[in-house]
């Protein structure tokens, strides 16, 4: 069956990302969109039109919103290829769990680092290392959360990482220092196709941050 | 499985909390309910769920499972036998997650915010998003429940238990601000739905009446105005 795949999405979003990411795993070819968020296209408003937000994935026709519902759908309809939730139903929990976790609290902290000043600053700096903590504490000694190969977690988180750069810089602070785990598991996730394609550059990504610092008067 | 194999870590009054006992009792699933007492969060709780110190909390033999919505699904993976909680088509599953989502982070705050809302004014438009969000629901009803009495069509399913779970708290608003948020002329689908959720036996037994809520709102809210205890 021709499968159509159109994801409508904003490049340096970590939540499209990881449905990039989930898509490669898949080996999945789609059609690309790439959306002003400024102006959002008719499509967008068409098919997420509670949220209006990226990502969308659009299969056949259908939209799917919210990136850890799409990352699931993508694993459930294409269950046969690099399975990115475990079969496991505990487990499976746990990964979620960690999901829930990184999108509960990684977003709003880590933004914080750069377009706060002062004593909020070094706050949100401080929680956000204590997040990374603890994610490095559920990383363990595995190479990836998912274990041997790129699961959930991993796919979920890894988008943040191109965002590291800005953090840090706008930040000044060194995440590498605080959580070398960390930064050792970006790299071996670099090391993967899916993902090393995928990303966007830091230095680019630290370009459009300092824009929307010039918005926000923060420059 | 023994009882004693199944806890439930909680409280009565939370929406959240009534999620897994409402699946638990749809496997037809013993457990035990462990409650919280109210102020104080006690060393289990605080074991199991050490990252966000939150009820509910499945305890299964020994392994903590925590979030609401995680705690359903895993429960309708290991008692994998019918009733399903979730639909079985992926597109419709990826429906029910994204309408549960929204429960939670849209219609529940606007709820709270209706609590919050300084003066009449402000009050009335707080009401009109919860309506807005419920007229909403109304349509992703219409289309899920395919002709059923429920969101998971025949049976009640993942998102009923999501969103019914606020049921009790929605009427609590009601009550206190002399309003129909579930109103026949916007939301006639919801207003049987919701008679049907309540009446369900998964839920009845779990889903404290009206009045029981509007009390124990009444002691958080003089609880939530006095100086923090330490």
């Amino acid at each position: 069956m021709a499968e159509e795949l159109v994801l409508l999405d904003f490049w340096p979003s970590m939540f499209g990302i990881r449905v990039r990411i989930a898509l490669a795993e898949k080996g999945l070819k789609y059609e690309y969109r790439e959306e002003d968020l400024t102006n959002k296209s008719p499509l967008l408003l068409q098919m997420n039109p509670v949220h209006k937000k990226i990502p969308v994935l659009v299969h056949n026709g259908k939209p799917v919103c919210e990136s850890a519902i799409i990352v699931e759908y993508i694993d459930e309809v294409w269950h046969d290829k690099s399975p990115l939730l475990p079969s496991d139903p505990y487990q499976r929990s746990q990964a979620r769990f960690w999901v829930d976790f990184i999108d509960k609290k990684l977003y709003d902290t880590g933004r914080r680092t750069w377009s706060t000043t002062g004593e909020e600053q070094e706050k949100a700096k401080k929680e956000f290392i204590e997040i990374l903590k603890l994610l490095e504490e559920q990383l363990g000694d595995k190479p990836f959360f998912g274990g041997e190969s790129l699961g959930n977690v991993d796919v979920s988180l890894i988008g943040f990482s191109c965002w590291f750069y800005s953090y840090e810089t706008l930040g000044n602070f060194s995440i590498g220092a605080e959580c070398p785990k960390i930064i050792g598991w970006v790299e071996r996730c670099s090391n993967k196709e899916s993902v090393s394609k995928t990303l966007p550059d830091s230095k680019k990504v630290f370009g459009f941050v300092q824009e929307l610092r010039k918005k926000f008067g923060l420059e | 499985m023994a009882k004693s194999d199944v806890k439930v870590l909680g409280a009565w009054p939370s929406p959240f909390v009534m999620r897994p006992r409402i699946a638990l009792n749809i496997k037809s699933v013993d457990y035990e309910f462990l409650q919280e007492t109210f102020g104080s969060k006690s060393e289990l709780l605080l074991k199991s769920n050490p990252v966000h110190k939150k009820i509910p909390v499945l305890i299964h033999g020994d392994k903590p499972v925590c979030e609401s919505l995680i705690i359903v699904e895993y429960i309708d993976e290991v008692w994998s036998s019918a009733p399903s909680i979730l639909p079985s088509n992926p597109y419709d599953r990826a429906t029910a997650r994204f309408w549960a989502s929204y429960v939670d982070e849209k219609l529940f705050p606007s709820m709270k915010e209706i609590v919050s809302a300084d003066g009449e004014e402000a009050k009335k438009a707080a009401i009109q998003v919860v309506v807005d969000g419920l007229v909403l629901l109304e349509d992703a009803y219409a289309k899920c429940s395919k002709g059923g009495k429920f969101f998971g069509g025949e049976q009640i399913g993942y998102l009923d238990i999501a969103f019914g779970s606020y049921v009790g708290w929605l009427r609590v608003t009601e009550k206190f601000n002399q309003v129909k948020l579930l109103d026949e002329a916007k939301t006639p689908g919801l207003v049987k739905w919701a008679e049907a959720f309540c009446a369900h036996p998964a839920v009845k037994d779990v889903m404290p009446e009206t009045d029981k809520l509007a009390e124990f709102a009444k002691v958080l809210a003089k609880a939530r105005a006095a100086p923090p205890p330490k």
